[in-house]
């Protein structure tokens, strides 16, 4: 069998996937009745039709002739994986090391996710955007974000 | 007559000074994010609703209503000059408004986009304030049935017009309505799909995916693309007025895209996303004056209908929010978390019991748009100048706001790990071509339509035909169904199919 469309095809199987894990899921739960539904009973009903629509996308996919095989296309990996990093950094240093230290750190990680880096241009933007964050949200908008690296403070 | 004195109300709520002062501050601040591609009114109503907890209700919702609005406004100036949409809802004016401002008549369209929508705003503010009572009342008289059915029609509706494949869009919906369904159940208090992690139990936060889906993921998007030499047309915005030609052309289409916009704004799904998308379809349909420019080559109309549409049907996507207490997109569904915050339950009481609020918010709309003709127009000249800031400074900035926007929400730092998750999935969505608004609205209608479901079997005792007895709901349902019918006949799908592979 050949896929006619590859969008179409990863994306059945997306559905399908999530519709059967949410589905096995339910089972977990009281399904009720329909004249006194349970907590499982919504979730039972749409993965199931989630499912159901998903095996629909696949089958079309595998069916129906598109143009060129709708190619994915190529991943753009360094951008994915760097501003997942970034997020994720961010996440894990802001409660410790605070605002100061967070917000320069999560610009570089950022910044190497385009096609150019030049420490000079990224500087200027990490400090700019450092003071820019203290003036709008803890002078400004007055918002509770750790500044200092917590073993500073104490 | 009613309308009057409340408006006179409202007037006088909206034209105190420190009204007035939160009113401009919104509608700048909506035009700078509108200009500014990547960072949507989402985004940042996200980061400034911890901020509220000091202000009044009335000036904090005047602030959030004038960052939405704004954003319409400065989304079109980015669709024009580089042909990158600020906003989702000015995908359609790029087309042809980039072609005039290639052609020189960059102010020509950028007037026509700003005239097209302050009109459509006022419209919008008049409908809101003549229809808002009389809805308020229908409100009174629904039961779950009528919110369930509505809910339905809502999506339905969100989906027969948004571009793309029909049956990906539902799908889209359904898994927005699954993934909604990690939380504690409200009826039993059963924690579902938590996996013992205590902050799964409140749900994932829709802001989480709305900056997941749409902010990482298009910035993600963004930079796979190889680098294109972006023309920015700064130079070439001299002459603003239209000429009388383009008056004429104009003005039908203005009129066209704002009753359009108006009514899909009402509906739950709606909003101007949808309203953009839908007006540019029916002036393709239109016929053309002998002579008139091609579409997609820079015509006038093609800029004039969607961007009148999208600004009627942000101002008329406040109907539902304030009349039924039901949110028709993310932005809405922020304000129903501000109003939350400031202790007043949205639905139809709200006019009832807090008229200075919700007149003052009707009124501060016509206000807001006054200004930002003011801000968009004259002032133009401000907002080119950040467009020519490289992208290579821009996007590390809008992850860091995005990032301080989902941190400071609960002040956790699970959300920001459950963000980057969804900037992954979001990506994923992308290359697979689906759609992520559907996802989220049905994100957000999933627990209300889950509620109003259980509590009308409740009450019918299981028995499904409730929601086709009660003749309220059993229209809406009808509505919806023949929607989709329409859209399903073989000529129409072929013409949809057509309106949307050109864009």
């Amino acid at each position: 069998m050949k896929i006619k469309s590859e969008r179409d095809f990863w994306s059945g199987i997306m559905f399908t996937v999530v519709g059967i894990v949410f589905a096995v899921g339910a089972t977990n739960y009281s399904m009720g009745a329909s004249a006194r539904p349970g907590p499982g009973y919504f979730p039972l009903l749409l993965s199931i039709i989630l499912a159901i629509l998903g095996g629909i996308v696949l089958f079309k996919s595998l069916t129906i002739e598109t143009e060129g095989g709708d190619p994915i296309g190529s991943i753009a990996w360094r951008p994915l994986l760097v501003i997942v990093l970034g997020i994720t950094v961010f996440g894990v240093a802001l409660p410790r090391l605070g605002m100061v230290v967070t917000v320069p750190v999560l610009i570089v990680i950022s910044s190497f996710a385009g096609d150019e880096f030049k420490w000079k241009g990224v500087a200027v933007n990490a400090v700019v955007l450092t003071v820019f964050s203290w003036l709008i949200f803890v002078a400004g908008l007055k918002l509770t974000i750790p500044l200092w690296p917590t073993f500073l403070v104490n | 007559m009613d309308l009057i004195t409340n408006l006179m109300l409202g007037f006088g709520v909206a034209f105190t000074a420190q009204n007035l002062l939160y009113a401009f501050f919104g509608c700048v601040l909506g035009t700078l994010i509108g200009v500014l591609p990547g960072l949507g009114p989402v985004a940042t109503i996200a980061m400034l609703l911890p901020s509220i907890y000091s202000l009044d209700a009335t000036p904090a919702l005047i602030m959030l209503a004038g960052i939405y609005y704004g954003a319409q406004y400065g989304g079109s100036t980015t669709a024009i000059l580089i042909n990158v949409p600020g906003e989702s809802s000015s995908v359609v004016t790029a087309i042809d408004g980039y072609q005039m401002a290639r052609q020189g008549r960059a102010g020509p369209a950028l007037a026509a986009a700003g005239l097209g929508s302050f009109f459509a705003g006022c419209v919008g503010t008049i409908i809101i304030a003549a229809f808002a009572p009389p809805l308020t009342e229908l409100a009174f008289k629904f039961g779950p049935q009528e919110y369930f059915s509505l809910m339905v029609l809502g999506l339905v509706g969100a989906v027969v017009l948004a571009s793309g494949s029909l049956l990906k869009a539902i799908s889209m919906i359904i898994l927005g309505l699954t993934l909604a369904q990690i939380n504690t159940d409200v009826i039993s208090g059963t924690a579902r799909y938590s996996f013992d992690i205590p902050e799964l139990t409140d749900g994932i936060g829709f802001v989480v995916i709305a900056m997941g889906v749409f902010g990482f993921g298009e910035i993600i998007a963004n930079l796979g693309m190889p680098a294109e030499h972006r023309e920015v047309f700064t130079n070439e915005v001299k002459g603003l007025w239209p000429t009388k030609q383009d008056f004429k052309d104009a003005w039908p289409a203005v009129l066209r895209g704002t009753s359009l916009g108006s009514v899909l704004g009402v509906l739950p799904g709606g909003g101007a996303l949808l309203a953009s998308f839908a007006a540019y379809t029916l002036e393709k349909k239109m016929s053309m004056r002998p002579g008139e420019v091609a579409f997609g080559k820079g015509n006038i109309r093609g800029v004039a209908g969607p961007e009148s549409a999208n600004n009627a049907g942000a101002q008329t996507s406040f109907i539902p929010m304030l009349t039924l207490g039901i949110p028709p997109n993310a932005v809405m569904a922020l304000m129903v978390g501000a109003m939350t915050i400031k202790g007043i339950q949205p639905g139809p009481q709200v006019m009832t019991s807090n008229p200075q609020l919700f007149w003052g918010l009707i009124a501060s709309m016509w206000v807001g748009n006054l200004m930002l003709v003011i801000l968009n127009l004259p002032l133009i000249g401000i907002w080119i100048k950040l467009l020519t800031v490289p992208y290579r400074f821009l996007f590390p900035a809008i992850t860091l706001f995005c990032c301080i926007g989902v941190y400071t929400l609960n002040n956790n730092q699970f959300d920001v790990y459950l963000t980057a998750v969804f900037a992954a999935v979001g990506y994923l969505f992308y290359k697979l071509s689906c759609e992520g608004a559907p996802l989220l609205l049905g994100f957000i209608l999933g627990p209300m339509m889950e509620e109003n479901l259980r509590r009308a079997l409740l009450l019918s005792r299981g028995d499904w035909s409730t929601f086709m007895i009660r003749p309220l709901s059993a229209g809406l349902l009808i509505a919806a169904a023949l929607m989709v019918a329409t859209v399903m006949l073989p000529s129409i799908k072929k013409k949809r199919e057509v309106a949307f592979v050109e864009d």
